[in-house]
């Protein structure tokens, strides 16, 4: 596996599981430190949607380019039932075929297929009456604006939601104006912190309210952590995602990493993958280099899960030439006289769609559609065709895509 | 610092997405609310820095663990970018005498030896080391290592032997780093017997000290002198074809790759020996990735935790020290879930710092402890003191478990 994401690691555990020896080479930690911890399937088609599998059937008919077209709808349901099985920690929640709709970090409803038990409870589908709580520390997260925001959010017809905004003072660090979000999850981790956190929490918000706080409860104790905050307060509460640093996407990445060490996977962190040996259209090594060398790292299959333009998996030169950086593979990228930006930041961007094409079974392939090589796969946002950011399909896709991918590896060997 | 490379690494900076990653692995700021953490006093901070002054005197508190670039997703050489500004930072303050010392384990090393009984009676010696203390902030409860009175190089003698071209593969040369040549001669001599009980010959020429305590503790003239003599005197054996194994895992770093992105050496020799630079757990498991390792072993049952140091993640090999262990039957390791022992080298020595490294190490403690395993095993030889000293039962090199499952012992 070449990246540390949520590709990566989904076909190391699957890989690993299935009894497969795996490495998995990165340059760093991935990106899914940094992600909300729920999952999207599909969130926007363009419009918002509710029931996210009919959607994909509409979707790829429209864009055969698009990598649902290549995974297919059936694999994402097959592939999200094993994957919550490997971090049950997780407890997460769904609405069968539909999506839930939770309130961002700023109030706009976002839908979202599956979400950790501790948040899915702020589903605004049906509305309901909410008190945004913030933290004295916690510079980043804006209970005012998340309660004004929701009470004047789109929500489905008959839906009414109404929500005000308090601040507790409840620190790890008294008197420190700055407190990271992982600050406060370590802390409450331990019961004498937990129990004062509890304490201010009471007497904010009355019985059918949710008190809706910033997702740093708790990191390794997580579950622990929300149970007893909810017993303690005698009310729901629902955490909503925070910007980097996001603890609930550390969480997530924890337990994801604790299931592949556990199956037996390999990491190797800090060296960057460089290239590929190999002959007669069969890759027999990957080139990487580490603190002194660069060294091969024989291998039967790969798996490419390097991210997008974004992430780094794909470079963009002067000149306008895409590349993708590690075997140099053909770029799907917006067509000639396209312009890669557009000024609009959440606009369509040609760019971030750009990536390598893949075949049925997840490899890349070349202008004629034929594998460049027939033991390499991708999956992530390394595949072109996608912008998940709009689309809010990132983590289905990686997912899925990782999942099938795995699973022609382990079909082939 | 005018080096090419000091621009290399603040031009890194510039990738810098402000993701926080590094803040969230940063073992010393989830420790103490005194360092705000790598991306702070780092990116951040770095574009102040330059002309009269450091802008924050709270990058001092960074223990140069290098977790924040091996974590960093994309590509930011925080931890070199760090160490150049303590290093100016060190230098604006003025270097203690404590700094100066702390930072030579030579000098220590030979003024310990030759009277090594009393030297070691002296440090485990309460009002000496409250002395000890009080007059240079040397924490008093800070592990220190036992001098072994005479010398590995001393004892290992015969096999200096020269560069041989004609033969290189078969004969490797040994790096033993100054914790093997005056406080751990046996892991050295068992680091031998591994390697000779697998068909090498094994050569120890003379060799000096790295120079990584003193560019830990910001006296990078000084480094630089110390890691071109020892880059000088391996670089024959280099040239002639001859692998050079390490057990000291933070050294055979500073040989491979720190030396130069952080201190900006670039000589020919530094060059050549950092090519044939291998830690002894990575040359062995390259030795059975191609068939060569013996291994013929007898069972050794146990289990032990084994503890990953930060520096030997530095080295971007994986765990191969995990790897060996699981080819001994019987021996049932497991990693232990932590970043970091907190001594990184010479920080948790001192007096201002050595509460920060036990809090930092504190999880790592209560797994060595709650494992219930008469030993713990990790590569480098600063975190096996601590780790010994705070858990209260042996750490050893990994390469001792091989050299148990050999027989050898």
């Amino acid at each position: 596996m070449i990246g540390a994401g949520l590709a990566g690691l989904v076909a190391g555990v699957r890989l690993a599981e299935g009894g497969m020896r795996v490495t998995l080479v990165a340059k760093g930690v991935g990106s899914l430190n940094l992600s909300p911890g729920v999952i999207d399937v599909l969130g926007y088609a363009p419009g918002r949607v509710d029931a996210p599998r009919e959607a994909i059937g509409r979707l790829v008919a429209e864009r055969p380019d698009h990598p649902y077209a290549r995974i297919g709808a059936d694999a994402v349901e097959e592939a999200l039932a094993w994957f919550t099985g490997r971090v049950p920690q997780m407890r997460y929640r769904g609405d069968g075929p539909r999506n839930l709709l939770l309130p961002s970090a700023v109030g706009v409803p976002r839908p979202t297929a599956l979400a950790p038990a501790s948040m899915a409870g702020a589903d605004l589908r049906g509305g309901g009456r909410f008190v945004a709580v913030g933290l004295s520390g916690l510079k980043d997260f804006y209970p005012r604006l998340l309660a004004d925001n929701l009470t004047r959010a789109d929500l489905p017809e008959g839906a009414t939601v109404t929500a005000r905004h308090a601040e507790i003072s409840a620190s790890p660090r008294p008197g420190r104006a700055d407190v990271a979000g992982q600050v406060y999850a370590r802390a409450l981790d331990d019961p004498p912190f937990r129990a004062e956190f509890a304490a201010a929490l009471r007497g904010l918000a009355e019985p059918g309210e949710t008190i809706l706080l910033p997702a740093v409860l708790g990191t390794a104790r997580a579950g622990e952590v929300f149970d007893e905050l909810q017993e303690r307060v005698g009310l729901a509460i629902a955490e909503v995602p925070t910007v980097p640093p996001s603890v609930a996407g550390m969480r997530l990445n924890t337990e994801l990493a604790g299931a592949f060490a556990r199956a037996g996977g390999r990491v190797v962190l800090g060296v960057e993958a460089v290239g590929a040996t190999g002959a007669d259209g069969r890759i027999s090594g990957i080139l990487i280099r580490d603190a002194a060398r660069t060294r091969e790292l024989p291998a039967d299959a790969v798996v490419l899960a390097t991210g997008g333009f974004s992430a780094g998996g794909i470079e963009l030169d002067s000149h306008g030439a895409l590349r993708e950086v590690v075997l140099d593979l053909p770029v799907s990228g917006p067509p000639e006289g396209v312009p890669p930006l557009s000024e609009r930041h959440l606009d369509h961007q040609p760019l971030m769609a750009s990536g390598v094409a893949v075949d049925g079974m997840l490899r890349p392939v070349g202008p004629g559609g034929e594998p460049v090589w027939d033991n390499l796969y991708a999956a992530g946002t390394i595949v072109a065709g996608a912008e998940p950011w709009r689309e809010k399909s990132g983590e289905g896709i990686a997912i899925a895509g990782a999942y099938r991918a795995a699973g022609a590896i382990l079909e082939e060997t | 610092m005018t080096h090419q490379l000091h621009e290399l690494m603040r031009d890194s900076l510039d990738h810098c997405v402000k993701c926080t990653i590094c803040e969230t692995y940063c073992p010393v700021a989830a420790a103490t609310p005194l360092f705000p953490g790598p991306k702070y006093v780092g990116p951040q901070a770095e574009r102040y820095r330059g002309g009269d002054a450091n802008a924050d005197a709270s990058l001092d508190y960074c223990s140069s663990c290098g977790i924040c670039t091996q974590v960093c997703p994309q590509g930011v050489k925080i931890a070199e970018i760090n160490s150049q500004a303590k290093a100016e930072l060190a230098q604006e303050r003025g270097v203690s005498l404590r700094d100066r010392l702390i930072a030579r384990p030579t000098l220590a090393g030979w003024m310990g030896a030759p009277v090594w009984p009393v030297a070691n009676w002296t440090t485990s010696f309460g009002p000496f080391r409250l002395l000890l203390e009080k007059v240079l902030r040397i924490h008093r409860k800070a592990p220190m290592p036992r001098w072994a009175g005479r010398t590995f190089q001393s004892r290992t003698r015969a096999r200096r032997r020269a560069p041989n071209p004609s033969a290189p593969q078969r004969q490797v040369v040994f790096f033993h780093g100054c914790a093997a040549n005056f406080y751990e001669p046996g892991t050295g001599a068992m680091a031998v017997q591994v390697l000779e009980h697998n068909g090498l010959e094994v050569i120890i020429p003379k060799q000096g000290c790295c120079g990584l305590p003193l560019q830990s503790n910001g006296q990078y003239d000084a480094a630089r002198a110390y890691v071109r003599r020892l880059a000088a005197q391996l670089a024959p054996y280099a040239r002639a074809g001859h692998d050079i194994v390490a057990t000291s895992t933070s050294c055979g770093l500073m040989l491979k790759r720190e030396a130069h992105e952080i201190l900006g050496v670039d000589d020919d020799d530094l060059k050549v020996v950092s090519e044939r630079m291998f830690d002894i757990c990575e040359y062995l498991v390259m030795l059975d990735e191609r068939g060569e390792l013996n291994r013929d072993m007898q069972p050794v049952d146990m289990e032990v935790p084994y503890h990953a140091p930060c520096q030997q993640r530095g080295h971007g090999v994986g765990t191969p020290a995990m790897e060996l262990m699981a080819l001994v039957p019987g021996l049932r390791a497991s990693q232990v879930d932590a970043v970091c022992c907190g001594v990184a080298g010479t920080y948790g020595l001192k007096a201002e710092k050595y509460d920060i490294a036990m809090e930092v190490g504190r999880s790592l403690f209560d797994q060595v402890r709650a494992s219930g395993a008469p030993l713990s095993v990790c590569d480098s030889e600063t975190c096996r003191w601590q780790i010994a000293a705070a858990t209260d039962r042996p750490s050893v090199h990994p390469v001792e478990m091989l050299h148990r499952a050999y027989g050898l012992g």
